[in-house]
């Protein structure tokens, strides 16, 4: 038949609302036309999931390749708990074929709306990195398609410099055709959450540091607003998954009860989120949490706000920002306390804002996680005042030897990225290799120097 | 009852979505089309979603001779033989393309019209003679009348409607039931991209429709079901001032 790449023109930005291009998009719906539209398509390429990311990290005017339509499960071994599916399938969808046969992800973001493809790109963590890493350490290996048109399968046995590379990556060593990756065997749908608050910084420091040990996963909220001595007061959230028996009233321990999802219908006015009503959330939220124990269904516990559609555009059209930091262990401390000061000092105002404990650090050349702590804020868009701010984090984050999650980035400098990320150029270099004309390109990449393609060399020169 | 059901052009977004209702349902299925990698991966996921049997089979959509041997094949795989057909295989060139190209069009008549004959005469002949099994087709809402901005397409699927219409009249004293399916705008491979489309719907509606006719047995089905009025009204405007119109 006519083979034909169609493509739509749609104005992409990052779950943040901020930096969207109008982009040409492709999305095709079977692998040969993935491979046709990086070899015979024109410009550049960058895959998309489900547009998580907050930044500019899958915007690219020049070419958007989404990958919601491959999002088929090619095997599922219920024996050693092993899926292999295509990029474009979802958490949520993971899931939901997963849960109902005992398994669940073993390592799953905020939110179940991201791709298997974006988790690889961004090798995200959960809120149980302490004991089980980022996403790379249940990842067995994947397909990628390269810019020369050829699918290389990478693991950490073949291809392992691709692989490396390619965890963390951003997407921009190729289009991740297919995964394999181990599930986590689940005895129910709960998690059985112990609700601990702490008074400032280092109670939840010394408590994430003495129980840890005896959770799968542990987070604190953190009252950002919060100053002098109660700076860094939280809500610690630590649990493990219940087994079957300790599920109270539910005859079905692996399947949850239908929940109604709420939305936000529109982008409301810039103004409803200020620093006088977030602190008025904040108060309520430290306050109405106690020390107690409870057993929560996993939406409640892994995926609050998903809970919200939308709920992005609660901070209207400006947008929003997300930043997140992590800290070397040794400067763990003293780090969180600057970012904190600062913080609470600038008065932007901030709601979302999580702390953790990450466990060691993984070969992925770009990869986030760093043994120590990570403490992750939301920020409204206030323009200047904001961007002036986190530029002042950077140079306390890159003081402290620690680094910001690409992720999340929209405004990063690249003189800071190269502070925070010593083998950039080590990622540069195996780029170059598999793709020396630039074929996979984004806003981010151009931003912080990691489309430096000799093309681009050529065109500076 | 359980079903076992033939979906020719198995790789179309439509025709995902239709496959997973039915393996939903229980239902063992025989997925046919051209490219035997995507098949494959598509009857993998079914299978890992829904269990059951999900079979495949390779289909030529022009080579016609072919048709009824690969039928009568996906009838012996399945035990008990098959008892419905969807017949989801479709093209769509755009309409100044194939306005200036002929073999465009032709492209359009042989996939749309020709093949869902030459197909669907033979299952017709067979489930006539058992006395038993249904015919679906998905035909669609710019078969209902000519337009300016997509009268090619839309006569190959006008050409399908009749020809469904006829069949249905000649089957129903054998029990045969013949269910034509008319979806509007789906946002799928085929539409990717086109503006301006009308009550645009993901394949999923489209599924869940065509599950809910099929299992009815229902005769002709818009889908979504606004496109019964839209397509009515349509219809009503008299031909010396639709003639005028820019449609």
């Amino acid at each position: 038949m006519i083979g034909l790449i169609k493509e739509a023109e749609q104005h992409l930005s990052g779950w943040g609302n901020m930096a969207g291009e109008r982009s040409r998009v492709f999305r095709p719906e079977r692998v040969g036309e993935l491979c046709d539209a990086v070899r015979a398509g024109e410009g550049s390429f960058i895959s998309r999931g489900l547009g998580r990311s907050y930044g500019d990290a899958a915007v690219n005017a020049d070419g958007v390749v989404s990958h919601l339509r491959l999002n088929r499960f090619l095997a599922f071994d219920e024996v050693r708990g092993i899926v292999e599916c295509e990029a474009g399938v979802t958490f949520e969808e993971l899931i939901r074929v997963g849960l109902p046969r005992g398994f669940f992800p073993a390592v799953t973001p905020g939110t179940k709306y991201v791709t298997v493809g974006g988790a690889i790109a961004a090798d995200l963590h959960g809120k149980n990195h302490h004991v089980d890493g980022s996403f790379a350490g249940c990842l067995i290996d994947f397909r990628l398609l390269t810019a020369s048109g050829e699918t290389l399968r990478c693991s950490r046995e073949v291809n392992p410099q691709l692989f490396w590379a390619t965890l963390g990556g951003m997407g921009l060593t190729g289009a991740i055709v297919d995964a394999r990756f181990r599930l986590r065997r689940v005895g129910s749908a709960y998690v059985n959450v112990d609700y601990r608050r702490t008074a400032d910084l280092d109670e939840s420091l010394t408590a994430f540091a003495e129980g840890d040990a005896g959770y799968d996963y542990s987070v604190a909220w953190i009252d950002c607003l919060s100053r002098g001595r109660s700076l860094g007061r939280s809500v610690l959230m630590r649990g493990n998954h219940a087994p079957a028996d300790e599920v109270p009233h539910v005859t079905e321990p692996l399947a949850t009860p239908p929940r109604r999802h709420k939305r936000v219908p529109c982008f409301l006015p810039n103004f409803v989120l200020n620093s006088w009503s977030v602190r008025a959330f904040n108060t309520l939220y430290y306050h109405r949490h106690g020390d107690r124990r409870a057993v929560v269904d996993y939406d409640t516990f892994f995926y609050p706000l998903d809970a919200v559609a939308h709920w992005n555009r609660i901070y209207g059209r400006r947008g929003f920002l997300q930043y997140q930091a992590a800290f070397p262990a040794q400067t763990s401390r003293s780090g969180l306390i600057a970012l904190l000061e600062g913080l609470a000092a600038s008065r932007q105002a901030s709601f979302l804002a999580v702390l953790k404990t990450f466990g060691p650090a993984n070969d992925g050349l770009l990869s986030f996680p760093m043994a120590g702590s990570t403490l992750a804020v939301d920020l409204p868009n206030t323009g200047p005042a904001v961007m002036g701010l986190l530029d002042e984090l950077d140079r306390v984050v890159i003081e402290h030897g620690g680094r910001v999650y690409l992720a999340k980035d929209v405004r990063l400098a690249r003189h800071s990225f190269e502070a925070m990320y010593p083998r950039a150029d080590e990622f540069r270099r195996i780029k170059a290799a598999f793709d020396p004309e630039g074929r996979f390109d984004s806003a981010l990449a151009r931003r912080l120097g990691l489309s430096h393609t000799a093309k681009q060399q050529r065109a500076a020169a | 009852m359980k079903e076992n059901v033939l979906i020719v052009g198995a790789l179309s977004g439509i025709a995902r979505a239709i496959a997973g209702e039915l393996a939903a349902q229980r239902h063992g299925l025989v997925l046919a089309a051209r490219d035997r990698d995507e098949l494959a991966r598509t009857a993998a996921d079914l299978r890992v979603r829904h269990g059951g049997q999900v079979d495949t089979m390779s289909f030529e959509a022009l080579d016609f001779a072919s048709h009824p041997g690969m039928f009568d094949a996906a009838d012996r795989a399945v035990p008990g033989g098959l008892t419905g057909i969807v017949f989801c295989a479709g093209w769509m060139a755009e309409q100044q393309l194939a306005a200036a190209d002929f073999a465009a069009t032709r492209q359009m008549i042989d996939v749309n019209y020709t093949a869902a004959v030459s197909l669907l005469n033979h299952a017709a002949n067979v489930f006539e003679a058992r006395r038993r099994g249904w015919i679906c087709a998905l035909s669609s809402v710019a078969g209902d009348r000519g337009r300016q901005s997509n009268y090619l397409y839309g006569s190959t699927k006008s050409a399908l409607s009749a020809y469904l219409q006829g069949l249905r009249n000649r089957l129903t004293p054998a029990g045969v039931a013949v269910i034509t399916i008319k979806p509007g705008c789906v946002d799928t491979g085929m539409t990717y991209g086109a503006d301006k489309l009308p009550f645009l719907v993901g394949p999923e509606v489209v599924g869940r429709d065509v599950a809910r006719a099929i299992a009815r047995r229902s005769s002709v089905v818009y889908t979504p079901r606004l496109w019964w009025a839209v397509m009515t009204a349509i219809r009503l405007i008299p031909e010396a001032a639709f003639r005028r119109m820019k449609l």
